[in-house]
């Protein structure tokens, strides 16, 4: 159910959670969102604005400032999160942090931490956690990020098969994509159908038929994978995780047409 | 929503794009966005147009005052362009006094509007010497996403084309009469991404560019005028290649202005 | 604002009880609002409202700058208000004079008593209100707009915050005037309501009114932002609407 700011909340009992607030006994919305009853508590799961950090979440960033014993990244949060150089599997000398990351760079990494000031802290030591190179970033809004990668990343995994594009979903919002330039293409194209359209019900049908109809026809008929898959892993994130799940229960697309999928 | 470090690989891949004669969006090098044109969408003004280039949208308002003469110039009257690249249209824009960028755009507008003789100036002069019309266009960027000049132009010549002299309202004449233009200069602005010179560039174009070319051309087969902007080079023959697509683009945009949306 | 010339006073009110434009005294003017408007922005409205177009853009939460401006404990509300040159009768100078930025300010500080800024220490949050075309009530469309913007860039908060001029003309208490009632009349009473608790965040007043018509006038604004209010739930529930399924293939 969408419910505004300011919509009181029937919280049967529930105690107000995250997107809500309590006054005199009851309990309102505080931002725009699907109404998520999780009990002991009642949240609002919100559908617009910026990437707001969890911990353990797998973000894609880039390189805003170096300075001679940190990174700053924009991962599109409020803040800009410092990376640390004992956060990466690098050995890095005070002062020679540009020899490894220079403005412009992508990178993923993970959020850490958050403390009561807004810092947010991420790291680059993990599976799947590095500097990005070649491919491209495709930006969507944080909040469909669960739609991108579907009901046990059965989205996600539409789209790699359709395409042989390589894909890392970042939860912020922001899609490492890497193939063919029309492999790219194709796949930057569902990503924005995902952020224009992803509430509609019948969104797995929509993106399958896209992919469908613009699969390339060589020679041999339809060309399915890339000629020359890579051996190394896709960087982590484009793996679903329990609140991707959790903010599919809340959608409108429950009805099953995610899972009518496979 | 661009962060306001683009990416690398994300120019990096606007490049590579290029050099196979692609667009991220899927348009070819020599094809614009979308364009809508809505003249007289502000009524206070004395002529306006709003004016959407794919997601770039730019309003353009006509405001005609009696004023004084120049010395030098007793029989026109005088014009007046000025652009603000206000902060609600991009997140890299900042409050404050007029940042070159602005300043750029509003100057070279106003220069395709003077060489082109948009507006016979005598026709504005009320009484040589003493009296005669100041007409002020003002350029308001709404959403910058990319290609401003031409945009800006294109939404102050079609505002002048539908403009009316209030010369009631300030006691000059029995009744208002069409400000009337006899020339239609149109821009347009060309970068270089590689070997690959494209024309109407997203605002991620613009940040992988490697030089910009504007041309501006009249119906009559003039060039009126030229700005070559960010870092990079032409050559002379990729000048002449620019300035032959530009008179063939500048025909089509120019039916905007004269009839407002095609 | 800007009337060339001396002009008679234009009659405000008919015997039996119309306005200028027709209206009865407990009547607003037409309003259309488009959440989303523009592409740019974290989010953003357009209002039209009677003969005023407002934009609305929301930046943020986001870094601060200037930096020194960075508070510890919340985010800081910036708001800018200001009116596009040609917006007015009079061509307004280009930038913001000192109405402008009492405005931007009173603005701001409705917008911090309802959003949660402590959710977002030391972060700003932007509020951009460009007025395109004016006709009297301006800095309540611009609050109306700003209000759903904030709502659509999923800023949180105690409520959307409508607002609307209340006056007095021909000697009657009337509900959103529009220009002329504005120039003409001899009060006139902005405000912004918090639906969820009944109080203003916004309050001005200009002109006479006794004690008496100034509380038939809150009654009246109280009234009128609780029918605005439901007009800008509806455009965010038409943006965010799910929509039917989609006809046939895609």
């Amino acid at each position: 159910m969408l419910v505004l700011p300011g919509e009181e909340i029937p919280n049967q009992g529930l105690k107000p959670g995250p997107g809500t607030y309590r006054v005199g006994g009851k309990v309102y919305a505080s931002v725009l969102g699907f109404l998520s009853p999780r009990p002991p508590f009642v949240q609002v799961i919100p559908l617009s604005g910026r990437y707001i950090p969890k911990p353990n979440d797998v973000v894609v960033g880039t390189v805003t400032d170096v300075q001679s014993t940190f990174w700053l990244l924009d991962i599109g949060a409020p803040r800009w999160a410092p990376l640390h150089m004992t956060g990466t599997p690098w050995k890095v000398d005070v002062g020679e942090t540009e020899r490894f990351l220079k403005v412009g760079d992508a990178v993923v990494v993970q959020v850490e931490n958050l403390d009561a000031t807004g810092r947010i802290g991420v790291t680059m030591n993990g599976e799947g956690l590095g500097k990005l190179e070649g491919g491209t970033i495709v930006t969507i809004t944080a909040a469909r990020i669960a739609r991108v990668v579907g009901r046990s990343g059965s989205m996600i995994q539409t789209i790699t098969r359709h395409t042989g594009a390589r894909v890392a979903v970042g939860q912020n919002g922001r899609i490492w994509v890497d193939g063919a330039p029309e492999a790219i293409r194709r796949v930057s194209a569902v990503l924005h159908m995902i952020d224009e359209d992803g509430q509609r019900p019948g969104l797995t049908e929509r993106v399958e038929s896209y992919l469908l109809a613009t699969m390339p026809t060589g020679p041999t008929g339809p060309t399915v994978p890339r000629t020359e898959p890579r051996d190394e892993p896709a960087p982590r994130g484009a793996v679903a995780t329990d609140d991707d799940d959790e903010a599919d229960e809340d959608g409108p697309d429950e009805s099953g047409s995610d899972s009518d999928s496979n | 929503m661009s962060g306001e470090v683009t990416a690398e690989i994300l120019t990096t891949h606007i490049l590579d794009l290029a050099a196979e004669g692609k667009r991220l969006d899927g348009r070819t090098p020599d094809e614009y966005r979308r364009i809508t044109v809505e003249p007289g969408f502000v009524v206070s003004a004395d002529g306006s147009a709003l004016v959407r280039l794919g997601d770039t949208a730019v309003l353009a308002g006509i405001k005609l005052e009696p004023g004084k003469p120049f010395p030098d110039t007793p029989n026109a009257g005088v014009l007046s362009t000025n652009a603000e690249l206000i902060p609600l249209s991009n997140p890299t824009f900042e409050p404050g006094p007029p940042q070159p960028g602005a300043i750029e755009v509003s100057r070279v507008v106003d220069r395709a509007i003077r060489a082109a003789e948009t507006i016979d100036l005598t026709r504005l002069c009320v009484t040589p010497s003493e009296k005669c019309w100041t007409c002020f266009t003002d350029v308001h960027v709404l959403d910058h996403s990319g290609n401003l000049i031409d945009a800006s132009l294109l939404a102050a010549v079609t505002a002048l084309a539908h403009a009316t002299v209030p010369a009631k309202r300030f006691g000059i004449a029995e009744a208002d009469y069409p400000l009337e233009v006899q020339h239609f200069p149109i821009e347009c602005t060309f970068v270089r991404l590689g070997d690959t010179i494209v024309v109407d560039p997203t605002f991620d174009e613009e940040q992988a560019a490697q030089g910009r070319l504007t041309v501006a051309t009249d119906e009559t087969g003039r060039i009126v005028a030229m700005q070559k902007g960010l870092v990079g080079a032409f050559s002379p023959d990729d000048v002449k290649e620019i300035v032959g697509r530009a008179f063939v683009h500048g025909e089509r945009l120019r039916a905007f202005a004269r009839g407002g949306s095609a | 604002m800007g009337s060339v010339g001396a002009k008679e006073v234009p009659v405000l009110l008919t015997p039996d009880g119309r306005r200028i434009d027709g209206r009865t005294l407990d009547e607003l003017r037409p309003i259309r609002i488009e959440a989303g408007a523009l592409h740019q922005a974290d989010g953003s409205a357009f209002v039209e409202w009677g003969a005023n177009k407002v934009m609305a853009a929301v930046y943020g939460p986001r870094e601060v700058h200037p930096r020194h401006l960075q508070q510890n404990n919340k985010a800081v509300i910036q708001c800018r208000y200001n009116m596009a040159a040609f917006s007015v009768d009079e061509r307004k100078r280009p930038g913001l004079d000192r109405r402008s930025q009492e405005i931007s300010k009173v603005i701001a500080e409705a917008f911090e008593s309802v959003v949660f800024a402590e959710e977002y220490p030391r972060t700003s949050i932007d509020i951009y209100i460009e007025v395109l075309q004016a006709n009297a009530g301006t800095r309540c469309a611009g609050l109306v707009a700003a209000s759903v913007a904030l709502a659509d860039a999923g800023i949180p908060m105690v409520d959307l915050l409508p607002a609307v001029a209340v006056g007095k003309v021909g000697g009657a208490i009337a509900l959103d005037l529009r220009k002329e009632e504005d120039n003409y009349g001899e009060a006139d009473l902005p405000m912004a309501l918090v639906p969820q608790s009944g109080r203003l965040v916004l309050l001005q007043m200009e002109g006479h009114m006794t004690e008496e018509e100034l509380a038939r006038s809150l009654d009246l604004g109280v009234q009128g932002c609780r029918t605005i209010y439901e007009k800008m739930k509806a455009a965010l529930r038409e943006r965010y609407a799910v929509g039917p399924p989609a006809g046939g293939a895609a």
